[in-house]
Formats: C-alpha cells, structure tokens, sequence
C-alpha cells in the first residue's frame, strides 16, 4: 500500500476534534466518497478524537491519503502518550465506558470504518487507525 | 462567547444549529435551554438541525439530554432536518435518540409539538374532571 500523502493534525482541544471533523470531510470530499461514506468516516474520526483529546491527553492524527494498486482511500493514525488501555477486548466492548460517555466510541468508530486497528500499551499510550476506501 | 440562539415563538422555544458545535457549546446550550424554559414556562423546544452535517456520541447525547431535562420541567422536545446521512450513521454507530421525538421539518415539528402540548392539558384536565 502506497501512502501519497501524509498530513498531520493535532489532537489536544475540543476545538481540534472540530477541526479532525472538518478536515477528514474536506479530504473524503476530495476522494470522491459519498455522503453517507464521508459522514461515516467524519462520525468515526470524531469519536477517536474526542478519546485522544480526554483519555489519551491529547495527541495527534495524521491524515493519510493511500492507495492499494486499485482504489483511493483515506487512513486516519491517531496517536497519544498518555496511560494506555489495559484491557483492549474490554475497552472495545459496546457500553464500556471508564468515563461518564456511553461507551460508543471505540465500538462504533470500528463499526464505521472498513479498516479499524487499535493498539495500546498501559503507560506508553493508544494508536487507532481508521480507514476507508473508495 | 459564542452562543447559540433561542428563539421564543408562543409555547415554544426554537433553536436552529447553524454550526459545527464543539463540545463546550453543546453544553453550553443545554444549560442555556434550561434557564429558558423555566424564564418564559416554554412548554415546547424545537431543535432544527438541519445544518448538522455530523452528529457523533457527545452532540446525539446532548439531545438525549436535552429531552430529558425538558421532560422534567413539563416541556416537549422535538429534533427536526435529521440529514439521512446522519440518521443512517446514527444508526451504524449504536446511538439511538430514544428519548427525542423527530419530525422532517420546522412545520411538521411544530405542529407535533402544538398536539403534544394540547394532548397533556387535556389528559390534565380529563384527571381534574374525573
Ligand atoms: N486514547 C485512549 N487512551 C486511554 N484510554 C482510552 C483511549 N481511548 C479509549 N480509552 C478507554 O476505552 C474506554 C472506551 O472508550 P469509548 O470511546 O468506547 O467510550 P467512552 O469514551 O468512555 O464514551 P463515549 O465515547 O461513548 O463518550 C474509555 O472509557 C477509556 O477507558
Ligand atoms: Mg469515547
């Protein structure tokens, strides 16, 4: 998989996770997704932004435009230092919620990307990667 | 500081989002609804947000909590101009607007409101008589 362009965004404000939600609209648009893909992809961004920003104190995302030989599609990386997630089964678990959310976040961003990883460390930190393809 | 505007048509409170809300404006406008319902005894809020090209986790919880609040002081919600695209994602992402009544547009959404409210007098009234 090639990555033809690789941009990144900081993740530490709520006002950032305004700005993720505006740039992955822009590069989806860009891409030629369809609305409900764009929306799709924008939501996902969102909530893993949102997680960056108040569980992972903070961190950023880079916005990779990528492409497997076939088709375009857009990979979002987000990365934080902060405590990890011990139990990763459990966190991806609809309803869990260490916090006072609703425990969608991790579940449904995975249900709303074609491509989710997630990879953490308790003390070193979190990377999930979003990706879909046109 | 930003704010979003609450308009106040008779029984009823109108708000139309027009931006992409942070977060802190979202709750901003939960507490702002609040003292406005108890300041002019609204007995309905309509929330227009047509413009909203996202609705994720935080902003759908909102409205959740919104509805609720209004409940408590006797007023009706109802959410109008849901985009399919975010009806749909709605849906993917596991969040359902169960406490939010919906109607596809201002009109239709008034009218809702204006039979809800006229409904609960006259449930009110039918107890006081029986
Ligand atoms: N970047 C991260 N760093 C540390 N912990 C995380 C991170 N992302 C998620 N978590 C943990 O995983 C749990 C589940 O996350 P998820 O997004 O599903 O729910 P939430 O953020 O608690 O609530 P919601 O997203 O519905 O508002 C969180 O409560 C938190 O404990
Ligand atoms: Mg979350």
């Amino acid at each position: 998989m090639r990555v033809e362009k690789d941009e990144l965004v900081p993740c530490r404000t709520a006002d950032d996770i305004v700005r993720v939600r505006k740039e992955v609209r822009a590069r989806t648009v860009a891409l030629g997704f369809t609305l409900v893909d764009q929306t799709k992809l924008v939501t996902a961004a969102s909530e893993i932004a949102r997680n960056t920003v108040e569980h992972g104190g903070g961190g950023i995302v880079r916005l990779q435009v990528v492409n497997d030989g076939v088709r375009n599609g857009l990979r979002l990386v987000f990365e934080d230092r902060g405590p990890g997630i011990r139990d990763i089964a459990l966190a991806m678990s609809d309803r869990y919620s260490t916090g006072t959310g609703l425990g969608l976040g991790l579940s449904g961003a995975k249900r709303l990307s074609q491509d989710f990883s997630i990879d953490s460390k308790p003390g070193e930190g979190t990377t999930v990667v979003l990706g879909r393809w046109k | 500081m930003e704010q979003i505007p609450i308009l106040r048509i008779g029984r009823c409170l109108l708000v139309t989002i027009q931006v992409d809300m942070h977060d802190r404006l979202a709750m901003a406008l939960q507490d702002d609804l609040t003292e406005k319902i108890v300041a002019t005894r609204a007995r309905g809020v309509l929330i227009d947000i047509s413009a909203l090209e996202v609705v994720d986790s935080f902003i759908g919880r909102t409205l959740n909590n919104i509805a609720a609040m209004a409940r408590v002081l006797d007023a009706q919600t109802v959410v109008v101009g849901m985009r399919p695209a975010v009806a749909i994602t709605l849906v993917e992402l596991g969040l359902s607007l169960s406490g939010v009544k919906t109607a596809l547009d201002v009109d239709k959404g008034m009218a809702l409101i204006s039979r809800l409210i006229d409904g609960s007098v006259a449930s009110a009234d039918a107890r006081r008589e029986g």
